[in-house]
């Protein structure tokens, strides 16, 4: 009898579970009061975005700020347009855009806001701001939008825009958020982190219209948004956009550091573009317009352009054989024996070498240098030299990144005697005639503006460097600068061999290979110039390079400027180099007739190159900039005796 | 038998192990999907959230269950007074020496975690009714019996209600399916049932409309009785019965009015009003009631759920856990959950009465009633159908205490169970 209880039981069981269900089913399914009191549920959580920290330069004037804008977001469901036409004339829009915005915000969802225009300014958006009270389901948004006053500086800046779906997916800790800002290349990317500070969230509590009703629980939940840090660079804008001016109808780099701090003072990219095209609200037409561009502005030179040194490697070539033993201040070799062309008169010692800046010299400097090992046979020799050369070099922090506070930097290439074992697919199948064009910074050497400034601080500073780095501080001078920025590197060459070389680099300035106009009384300008051998549109368009830096005997800037299809070293780069230098020493300058010149000067690669070729090609680009050195292929050239080096280094 | 001395190939009901696991596996995800916030996208074992924590109770828990399988089936049995006499002890020894959380003095604390003896008690209970109810000629119709078994359950009660802990109090209740299946004269239950509806009737509609309807429902009865039947003593008895209904009904007035504390009062009230307390108890039920309504039919998605995190459904990792399941996976997740549930429940009822002993078969339907109950309440209240009761949601709801005692109190019946399965197969 009592067993039976059982099913009445069991019937209890699932006669609550069928109540429960029916149940959840209207509350669930039939009813949508609560779906609906879900999405504009009484607490609401809000989003606050702080000011992204605001960049400064060495001389505290600004570089980068925000500007406040208004976003729009739209809501669908609310959305009641009275004039269409009249409302797409005022938010200066086409019919087929509203419709394409809209489409996408149903699509996203009817009832929660979706962004309808972005960054309206102050001005665009006072203007509707009343006519918005007719047309319901449009609310603005205070937001910011990047400023940059100075209007240069774009490339080592970045720019700050939307993220990336592939940012969004590879979040290490997810922070960000569709539709969220993020700083792109350059220090917007490099110090984001510091610079866009911690986002906020506030829960407001709602009645059912959507009115605040106050925080919800006194702020508990609350986390306060924090401020992101105002970054100080070392850079001065000032001469940056001397710079700039310098460097108009001219493609390359100038790169300016001080030697005794490493901080970064001028770093222009050329062409460049004026920063606040990526910041407005036509982002994407703007970056759109410059990929396009064939002189492919959106490069950061400085760091991510590779060239071949040229002459101005000599400097390194003469430091290593003197460290080594191999090479004294008396010196003296002729033109005779080297299979290089020269047009200085020969009979040189190190000194008026380094002034003349004389292939053979160096040839033969090289020569010694590889071979200077009790090893008989040459192809041991070579390689047991060239692995001693590879070491000192790399002392100079070539061969490897610098480490510069930039997301992207390029290693260059630095040839090891691995690196040739490789291209002549064997060890011992190669020796000094086949690499001698690096003896004057030609061949398989790939080299970064970044470094070669960092070259002329290392001799400025006779023997060491600090990484060349933008970050002066956050909020102050000196704060949350990475440790790696004070750390000095030696590179083991004596003081005492720096003297000669420096003595050679002055009478380069004064009285060798740069013109003379360059030689700028008063800021007593040592340098070294380069011509690198770009046989792509024929010698006349070799690249002009030029390293020095000023005053010579306490030196405060270091400065690198390579010049592309400018020819001879000694005039383009060269020039821009000691007004540079001039503006910054002097904070004016008086060399009017070369600035005159250097400004009237154009050597933007011919266009028929540019713009003939199907995709469309810049010389640096093809040839030296973005390519990994491709191991083989300058070999052919090397293994043949007239090796186009020969004829590409004219040797100034 | 070799396969009888090996605990873990013995002849456990692997259909109960299974819903088992499956249960607690839901459960411990969607006590990570309470947890989870998007801005720091918490990890699911994170020792530091309860998702965390939950898992390495989940731990602990199977080591408790190998134990259990390992000891012999005796035990249970021979010690089930023992173990009564322990959680009272406890029960005790916690109203002076527990911490004090949240104005119940009932917690043991040991470092950051906590054990709540009255969650155990329940297990200790169950078995020692289902050890007196074993003694051949105990029977429930007689007084003397039940007054014995009532004294067993309401011992407890009253010690954990003196911990202010009134709701796992309640759960006591749940023994009533057990002593309806051995034999409860059938007009309890009845009066039982009259009692709760009229309970519910009170707090709805004023006094006077409740006699006004019990007076039409007297004179109905009457009319309705064949003319034979309408002898004085008769009437007199309906007369009885009409009079003390709306006793009850004014004592359910002044119950709720002036014993009860205020939260109490609320937690009853806004059943039947959720409009009253807006802030408070109403809140929180408006709030259960929108994150489950808002998943819909197929839900929001795991870890998708907007409305169940932050605390904005209070207790949302602990005993309003459904909500998360109603918002993340809507109705059909709701609906798995509950089938899993009444599964578990019909099967322990049928393994119940397969048993051989009847201390097996008491023990079983105090299980089944003791999760039936807590399954109830809990998703009773966060779909407005019951008052705000915390207990938890077996298997589901963050916390040591409730997982562990109702693992024990499973395991320990299908220990039981498997020694009959073995008997039979001998």
């Amino acid at each position: 009898m009592l067993e039976n209880r059982r099913w009445v039981i069991i019937g209890i069981f699932c006669l609550v579970g069928l109540v429960y269900l029916t149940r959840l089913f209207y509350l669930q399914v039939l009813d949508d009061t609560y779906s609906l009191g879900a999405s504009k549920n009484s607490i609401k959580r809000v989003v606050e975005i702080p000011y992204r920290g605001q960049i400064y330069d060495r001389n505290n004037q600004l570089i980068v700020y925000n500007t406040p804008v208004y976003d729009l977001y739209v809501t669908p469901k609310q959305v009641r347009i009275p004039d269409t036409a009249a409302f797409c004339r005022m938010m200066d829009i086409s019919r087929p855009e509203f419709d394409s915005i809209m489409g996408l915000a149903v699509n996203y969802s009817r009832v929660k806001p979706s962004l309808f225009l972005r960054q309206l300014s102050k001005e665009d958006f006072a203007r509707i701001q009343d006519a918005l009270v007719d047309y319901r389901g449009f609310e603005p948004v205070i937001s910011s939008m990047r400023t940059y006053p100075a209007h240069t500086l774009a490339n080592a800046l970045g720019y700050v825009s939307e993220i990336s779906k592939k940012q969004l997916d590879n979040q290490d800790i997810v922070y960000y958020r569709q539709g969220d800002y993020i700083g792109h290349n350059g220090l917007e990317e490099q110090y984001e982190e510091q610079l866009r500070g911690k986002r906020g969230v506030k829960f407001m509590m709602q009645n059912v219209h959507g009115v605040n009703k106050g925080s919800w629980k006194n702020g508990a939940f609350d986390t306060l948004a924090v401020a992101g840090q105002n970054l100080i660079t070392g850079i001065d804008v000032e001469v940056q956009k001397y710079a700039d001016s310098l460097m108009q109808n001219k493609v390359g780099a100038v790169l300016a550091v001080e030697p005794s701090t490493g901080e970064i003072l001028v770093s222009v990219s050329a062409p460049t573009y004026d920063p606040n095209m990526l910041s407005s609200r036509f982002f994407s037409k703007n970056y759109r317009a410059l990929l396009k561009n064939p002189y492919k502005p959106l490069i950061n030179r400085p760091a991510t352009a590779s060239y071949r040194p040229g002459s101005t490697f000599k400097l390194i070539q003469a430091l290593i054989a003197q460290q080594q033993g191999t090479l004294f201040p008396n010196t003296v070799y002729g033109h005779g024996g080297s299979p290089m062309r020269c047009h200085c008169r020969g009979g040189n010692n190190l000194r008026g070498a380094v002034q003349n800046s004389c292939n053979p010299y160096f040839y033969n400097v090289f020569r010694k240098f590889i071979y200077h090992n009790g090893e008989h046979n040459v192809f041991k020799s070579s390689a047991i030299g060239l692995r001693e050369w590879h070491d000192m070099v790399e002392k100079f922090g070539i061969g490897d990144r610098l480490g510069v506070d930039l997301p992207f930097e390029r290693k260059g290439n630095l040839p090891t005697p691995e690196y040739y074992d490789k291209a002549y697919r064997g060890a011992l199948r190669w020796k000094f005639s086949n690499v001698y064009s690096l003896s004057i910074g030609e061949g398989e050497l790939l080299i970064t503006p970044m470094k070669l400034v960092n070259l002329a601080a290392t001799i400025a500073n006779r023997g060491w460097y600090i990484t060349p780095h933008y970050i002066k501080g956050f909020g102050k001078v000196g704060v949350g600068v990475p440790s790696e920025y004070s750390v000095k590197h030696q590179t083991d060459i004596d003081y005492k061999y720096y003297l000669p070389v420096i003595d050679g680099m002055r009478g380069a300035v004064a009285h060798g290979t740069v013109t003379p106009l360059a030689n700028i009384a008063g800021i007593d300008l040592c340098g070294k110039t380069g011509t690198a051998q770009n046989a792509k549109f024929g010698h006349k368009y070799d690249h002009s390079i030029f390293i020095g830096f000023a005053p010579m005997n306490d030196p405060k800037i270091a400065v690198a400027v390579f010049v592309e299809n400018a020819g001879w070293g000694g005039k383009a780069a060269a020039s821009v180099a000691a007004l540079v230098a001039e503006r910054y020493l002097k904070r004016k300058t008086e060399a009017t007739v070369l600035d005159a010149q250097v400004k009237a000067s154009n050597y933007m690669p011919p266009a028929q190159f540019l713009f003939d070729a199907k995709k469309p090609v810049t010389p640096k680009k093809d040839k030296d900039t973005t390519q990994k050195p491709a191991a083989p292929k300058p070999l052919m050239t090397a293994t043949k005796p007239k090796a186009v080096t020969i004829t590409g280094a004219s040797g100034n | 038998m070799a396969r009888q001395n090996d605990p873990f190939s013995q002849n456990i009901d692997w259909l109960t192990l299974l819903l088992y696991l499956c249960l607690v596996t839901l459960g411990w995800l969607n006590v990570y999907a309470a947890v989870y916030t998007p801005e720091f996208h918490t990890s699911p074992f994170d020792m530091s959230t309860n998702a965390g924590k939950q898992l390495m109770w989940i731990g602990t828990t199977v080591i408790l269950i190998i134990c259990i399988l390992v000891v012999n089936h005796t035990f249970f049995d021979t010690f089930a007074f023992v173990f009564y006499g322990f959680m009272i002890l406890m029960l005790i020894l916690v109203l002076v020496a527990g911490s004090n959380i949240n104005g119940s003095r009932s917690w043991f604390k040991f470092g950051s975690f906590q054990i709540q003896p009255a969650e155990f008690t329940k297990v200790a209970t169950a078995l020692a009714l289902a050890k007196y109810l074993d003694v051949p000629g105990i029977n429930l119709s007689k007084q003397k019996d039940l007054l014995y078994v009532a004294g067993i359950i309401i011992l407890p009660c009253l010690l954990i209600i003196a911990s202010n802990e009134t709701g796992s109090t309640l759960v006591f209740a749940s023994f009533a399916i057990m002593l309806y299946r051995e034999g409860l004269p059938s007009w309890m239950p009845a009066v039982g049932l009259s009692a709760v509806a009229l309970f519910i009737l009170a707090l709805i509609f004023p006094k006077l409309y409740i006699f006004i309807g019990i007076g039409v429902l007297a004179v109905l009865v009457i009319l309705i009785m064949p003319r034979y039947n309408r002898t004085l003593a008769n009437l007199l008895a309906i007369g009885v019965v009409g009079i003390g209904m709306m006793i009850f009904v004014t004592g359910v007035d002044f119950f709720v009015n002036n014993v009860l504390q205020k939260h109490q009062r609320n937690r009853i009230k806004v059943l039947v009003d959720p409009t009253i307390d807006p802030l408070g108890v109403g809140w929180n039920v408006t709030q259960a009631k929108i994150a489950i309504g808002s998943g819909r039919l197929q839900g929001k998605g795991f870890l998708e759920g907007t409305q169940t995190k932050f605390d904005f459904v209070p207790e949302q990792s602990t005993d309003f856990i459904f909500c998360t399941i109603g918002e993340e996976h809507g109705f059909i997740g709701a609906l798995v959950v509950i089938s899993l549930f009444v599964a578990l429940l019909i099967r322990i009822v049928i393994l119940a009465e397969k048993q051989r002993t009847k201390f097996a078969r008491v023990y079983g339907y105090c299980v089944a009633g003791i999760i039936f109950f807590h399954i109830m309440v809990n998703i009773g209240m966060t779909i407005g159908l019951m008052p705000v009761i915390g207990i938890p949601l077996p298997f589901f709801s963050y916390g040591g205490s409730s997982l562990w005692s109702f693992s024990i109190l499973l395991f320990i019946f299908l220990k039981l169970d498997s020694r009959r399965v073995a008997f039979t197969r001998r």
